[in-house]
């Protein structure tokens, strides 16, 4: 029995465990090789080198990570906001919906490097926040735009029988039936949307240039013109840490919202 | 029965759909009430159909359904009390078992009070009281479709249209069903009009099967089920039974030979 408590705690913690042990062999290859080799600093820099330029340049690094951060969440909650509104209107008017989509899908399918001058032009440079957000919502709504108004119309048949036959009222429907059967495909898109809030707000930040924008993105350029090649990837690693919390905050939202129905969070035993 | 009056009227009805199938031509049926009336056929026969009709769900092409005990609102539409059960449990899943119980007088806007009560009143009677806080997907098949009639009877209706309710159901558990079906009807005798494509159900829970054939759907044959309630296994394993389900048997055959032959 012994071997199964191994087992259990084995599998209990193999899932942190496994990456991390890997980062950690990685990283010492890493140091390693670049000693080794003598890597110049301004190619690679040693894990130890970014380590201390995360210590060094910790509090301008993090004046401009919560810059990125406030671009990326308010996009965020933007385009959660204006996709699920945009899609229940989507539904409620047929017409509506026909007369907008090819625009929604027109804003979806030019790539935002494109759009982001003129937004910035219009907006102005003294609103430069303003500018990022708006590009990073133009990324990221579409995803929960169009899960909206697949997953509204994606309500049992027979259900939508059983609401007919009890008179219900459209307002019932939509709040008993539609919205509920919707939300498992909302929140997909919201998962989506995370990263891509994200990935708007860099790009936008790449195509902004230096103006009152402090961000990470325009941080790693900036890093890189200097060729302060460990400032770069630190920020870079900065990046990364927030991707991965904003898509576990997203996932946990999903779970939070659906575990105790939804065929894809349960577990099951079979 | 004093009520002369059948309950529900389907005169002369004929369903064409949009695509051109005539579904169903010239049906003519009278539900009394306090009966159990099987509409038995093949499928294609309109029979599901016909009970939609009389849920209201969809019009007929021709003919009328009427209500003749019933009152008419202002839009003339009739007071239909009734409950229906699908094929398919049709249970919301983000809803517990209480909620979906609940929910015609979620729908209706009845006053909250006595809808605890009635709920678990309507559970109680299919056996299911303990998992009222339980979700469906915790439920097996046929406790499902226990779910699903609770539901159907929560707000204690004249009718209750079934949809071949069992047939996705294993047979073990279809008997079991079959026998508490009965054994509700028994007790509180409101109408019943059970749609199925077995004879052996239909012989064993009915007191009139009325027997459809396709292509158009029509009625080519009645037939009353004399035999007493309650009913169990020794009806079921006995001679008039036997008899009974070879007629209807007969009567099917020689639909589908006249449908093969046209």
């Amino acid at each position: 029995m012994s071997s199964s408590g191994t087992d259990g705690l084995w599998a209990r913690h193999s899932r942190y465990a496994l990456p991390a042990g890997a980062g950690l062999v990685f990283l010492a290859a890493w140091e390693w090789a670049v000693a080794a080799w003598n890597v110049p600093k301004f190619v690679l820099p040693a894990p130890s080198l970014i380590a201390a330029a995360i210590v060094n340049d910790g509090p301008s690094l993090m004046k401009s990570l919560w810059f990125t951060t406030k671009v990326t969440l308010g996009a965020f909650l933007s385009a959660v906001v204006t996709g699920i509104s945009l899609g229940v209107l989507f539904t409620l008017n047929r017409t509506l919906e026909r007369t907008l989509w090819p625009y929604a899908v027109m804003l979806q399918v030019t790539p935002v490097v494109a759009i982001a001058p003129l937004v910035i032009i219009w907006v102005g440079f003294e609103k430069l926040w303003l500018a990022l957000l708006i590009l990073a919502w133009l990324v990221a709504f579409f995803p929960i735009l169009s899960n909206t108004t697949i997953g509204l119309s994606s309500a049992d048949h027979g259900l939508k029988n059983l609401f007919e036959l009890y008179g219900a009222s459209r307002w019932k429907r939509f709040r008993y039936l539609q919205f509920p059967s919707a939300l498992p495909y909302i929140l997909g898109g919201v998962r989506v949307s995370g990263g891509l809030a994200l990935i708007g707000a860099v790009v936008a930040e790449f195509v902004a240039g230096s103006g009152t924008a402090t961000g990470l993105a325009w941080r790693i350029v900036e890093s890189g013109n200097m060729l302060n090649i460990p400032r770069m990837f630190a920020a870079l690693l900065m990046l990364s840490v927030f991707g991965i919390v904003l898509f576990y905050l997203t996932m946990w939202l999903q779970w939070a919202l659906l575990h105790r129905w939804h065929e894809s969070q349960v577990r099951r035993e079979n | 029965m004093s009520d002369t009056k059948p309950l529900v009227r389907l005169a002369g009805i004929r369903k064409v759909f949009s695509n051109g199938t005539e579904a169903i031509r010239g049906l003519d049926l009278d539900v009394r009430s306090g009966e159990f009336i099987s509409l038995l056929g093949p499928s294609g026969c309109g029979k599901s159909t016909a009970l939609r009709m009389i849920a209201g769900l969809g019009e007929p092409s021709e003919g009328s359904i009427d209500w003749p005990s019933s009152t008419y609102d202002a839009a003339g539409k009739p007071e239909r009390e009734i409950g229906f059960v699908f094929q398919e449990p049709t249970l919301m899943p983000w809803a517990t078992v209480f909620d979906n119980v609940a929910l015609p007088f979620t729908l209706k806007d009845r006053p909250k009070h006595d809808v605890a009560a009635r709920v678990h009143e309507a559970l109680a009677m299919v056996g299911l009281d303990r998992f009222a806080k339980s979700y469906p997907r915790e439920l097996s098949g046929g406790m499902k479709m226990r779910v699903s009639i609770a539901r159907a009877l929560v707000l204690r209706p004249k009718v209750l249209l079934m949809d071949e309710p069992f047939a996705a159901l294993d047979e073990i558990t279809r008997f079991k069903l079959n026998n508490d079906l009965l054994g509700l009807w028994e007790k509180q005798r409101w109408t019943v009009v059970f749609v199925t494509h077995s004879v052996y159900e239909s012989v064993y829970l009915s007191t009139r099967i009325v027997v459809m054939a396709a292509r158009p759907g029509r009625v080519v044959g009645e037939l009353a089920v004399p035999a007493p309630y309650p009913r169990g296994t020794n009806f079921r394993t006995s001679q008039p039974y036997n008899d009974l389900c070879r007629n209807v048997s007969e009567m099917l055959d020689r639909a589908m030979d006249a449908e093969s032959a046209s």
